[in-house]
């Protein structure tokens, strides 16, 4: 396989849902009683109970590339990255690797609570794959790359959970594995921290020769560490070419999400349409600049006293801003037919990070709650200015207010 | 310590295709031997965590068992003992069997307890039985010790016998995994077998020669001798007690051919299974 590390050739990967799962033995026995000329495991694609979570899967690696793998929620790629690591076993196809595996695929794990720091990291580094004397070669240096040194003798039920997440990650990150896959792990964690960690993802890769499998949410982390991306969507490599691109199709393909139109049978007043107009187009709004978002309501009957209000929900699942408007200021609604309700935001003032509306019509006050449409529309906020010394994380805040500095020194 | 990596022999090929696990296997066990020591290890460390008496606990319940079997089986039914004082002899029989259990429970539930590991991380399935083990013989040197003591306490004194338990520990070893390698691989898929081993092992003690001596009970003791651990138990007390007990090389051969089974088809039924832990567990 020449300077191939990671082949991959037609992998595919079947689940069984949760229909004819035997938890207990007496199912099993009953099941078997029931019924002794049906096959336990029924072979063909028409099967309704099973699920292919990736199929077809074919790519390689060379040594020391990154190649990102990105794709929406449940498009596979931990399922992939499962495979990779030997976890759970392909049902199809052929992974051929050269040289050790490292996984981080969940930070902490095999973490004993009761144990001290200085137990666990040798405790996790065996479950790792690592050797007692590598781990002792390396202790100092993980100790300080985790910033543990005066709990090291603590057991680490009583760290902060920033301080657990730092030391786990310090192990796996000392591990030296020949092919290291990284499974979000930078989504904890301060923003320092999560710099340092990129750092060091970074110097395993371009300084030590390692090849490094990176899957993550943050686009800004994927453009910077990655040189080739594999775009996954519902179990398939739609895409594998050189990280720009892909990351384009991604973004191309959240788009066509974006806008959110109602199913067909809708025959009631509702929300017919709703669309996010971002200032740099490709559902990318860059901060301080407007944002306009769109909904139609369609009302084929008027409704008495109509109100349509949107949140902006962030990554983390909290409401950030909330806009609104009664048909008592603003009459809209009272007779039958379609209105489009437009809210202008003159200067976003987001952090960055990756957004969506979470859209209401009601009729107050006492009436009915017509209609609400969750999770739609997503865009990303990003800043196009100098970004400061600990760079844009979307952890740091919710908001940027403008303020201005006044320095006084004695 | 930057040095690119070098693809050598050292850095071998691995395939991994559908129904088929690793050919590199047992390479692979030996390569995380030292995750057997540290799963064992962690085992040992947190079980007495928070406890008073400490590790006061693995010698109390085998001085409780030892005066209450003295009780039942020496004072009220009037079960010869030969020349050895009942006290020691009950003793000698709880060895292997505190061996026995801790080991099989230990190995029975060992996968659904560490399902946590399963999932996440890659490494050879049969680490996690085989530490259990390893813990169950470190309580077991506790029992050793007091059994040593008790020994003294009897005048008792070791002959070059002796040399030859570790023999008998291997046996109640191995049946452990036989039957453990079982259980803890369908306590995987059914979570049913949870609650059968409790039960083996509740039973188990009576229906094994702990109590009691075989050899004054001819009747019974080809019945006895189907149990694998009566050959086990046998030996333990012909090492310990000397002169007093004779070897049945019958009930050995027995036992050491019913490990054997057990230790066999355990090992092909979690080899089977092992590749789909991950994905029910």
């Amino acid at each position: 396989m020449d300077d191939n590390v990671i082949l991959v050739e037609g992998v595919g990967k079947r689940y069984r849902l949760g229909v004819v799962r035997h938890d207990t033995f007496r199912d099993r026995l009953m099941y078997a009683l029931q019924s002794p000329w049906r096959r336990t495991s029924t072979q063909g694609n028409g099967d309704p109970t099973e699920f292919w979570a990736l199929r077809d899967i074919t790519f390689d690696v060379k040594r020391g590339e990154v190649v990102g793998i990105i794709g929406r929620n449940g498009a596979g790629k931990s399922t992939l990255l499962k495979l990779l690591s030997r976890i759970t076993e392909p049902t199809t196809g052929r992974i051929r690797l050269r040289g050790r595996v490292g996984s981080l695929l969940e930070v902490g794990t095999g973490f004993h609570p009761e144990l001290s720091g200085r137990e666990n990291i040798f405790l996790n580094g065996a479950v790792l794959g690592m050797k007692r004397a590598e781990i002792r070669a390396k202790f100092d240096e993980i100790v300080a790359f985790a910033e543990v040194e005066q709990f090291i003798d603590t057991p680490v039920k009583h760290y902060s959970s920033g301080m657990y997440v730092r030391l786990a990650f310090a192990v796996a990150a000392h591990l030296d594995p020949e092919i290291l896959i990284v499974d979000e792990v930078l989504a904890v964690g301060d923003a320092a921290f999560q710099k340092k960690c990129l750092g060091k993802l970074k110097d395993v890769a371009t300084g030590q020769q390692r090849t490094v499998l990176f899957v993550s949410h943050d686009m800004a982390a994927v453009s910077t560490l990655t040189s080739r991306c594999i775009l996954l969507d519902k179990g398939r490599a739609v895409q594998i070419a050189d990280t720009s691109t892909v990351l384009n199709t991604y973004l191309d393909q959240v788009r066509q999400s974006a806008t959110y139109v109602a199913p067909a049978d809708r025959t009631r007043p509702c929300v017919a349409a709703i669309e996010v107009k971002t200032s740099r187009g490709n559902c990318v709004q860059a901060f301080g600049e407007a944002l306009e978002i769109s909904i139609v309501v369609d009302h084929p009957e008027p409704i008495r006293s109509a109100c349509l209000s949107f949140q902006i929900i962030n990554q983390f699942n909290h409401p950030i801003q909330h806009h609104w408007v009664f048909a008592e200021d603003r009459v809209f609604a009272d007779r039958p037919g379609q209105t489009t309700l437009t809210c202008r935001i003159p200067k976003v003032r987001l952090n960055v990070g990756t957004y969506s509306l979470r859209v209401h019509l009601s009729e107050p006050p006492g009436g009915k709650y017509i209609e609400l449409v969750d999770g739609v529309c997503g865009f990303e906020v990003i800043r196009l200015e100098k970004p400061p010394m600990w760079g844009w994380r979307p952890h740091a805040c919710a908001y940027h207010e403008e303020s201005a500095w006044n320095v006084a020194s004695t | 310590m930057n040095a690119p990596i070098e693809f050598s022999s050292a850095m071998p090929e691995v395939v991994i295709e559908p129904e088929q696990s690793s050919r590199n296997y047992w390479r692979d066990l030996w390569h995380f031997r030292e995750l057997l020591f540290f799963l064992a290890w962690r085992d040992v460390k947190v079980r007495y965590k928070q406890a008073v008496l400490g590790a006061a606990w693995a010698l109390l319940q085998p001085v409780v068992t030892m005066v209450l079997f003295t009780f039942v089986f020496g004072k009220l039914a009037k079960m010869p003992s030969g020349n050895t004082p009942y006290p020691l002899l009950v003793l000698s029989g709880l060895l292997p069997w505190q061996l026995f259990s801790a080991a099989l429970s230990g190995s029975s539930g060992s996968l659904v307890s560490n399902s946590n590991l399963i999932s996440k991380v890659y490494f050879p399935r049969l680490i996690v039985p085989l530490s259990a083990l390893a813990v169950a013989l470190v309580d077991f040197t506790f029992v050793l010790a007091l059994y040593a003591g008790a020994s003294g306490w009897f005048h008792v004194w070791p002959t070059w016998r002796l040399a030859l338990l570790p023999v008998f520990v291997l046996l109640a070893l191995l049946i452990a995994l036989g039957a453990g390698l079982w259980l803890t691989a369908l306590t995987v898929k059914y979570r049913d077998f949870r609650f059968i081993v409790p039960f083996l092992l509740q039973v188990g003690v009576f229906v094994t020669p702990v109590g009691f001596r075989t050899d004054f009970l001819p009747n019974w003791r080809p019945l006895l001798a189907l149990n694998p651990l009566t050959g086990a138990i046998d030996g333990f007390r012909w090492c310990l007690l000397g002169s007093d007990f004779h070897f049945s090389a019958e009930s050995f051969f027995l036992s050491l051919t019913t490990a054997a089974i057990l230790l066999a088809t355990g090992l092909w039924y979690f080899r089977a299974t092992e590749r789909t832990f991950a994905d029910i567990i």
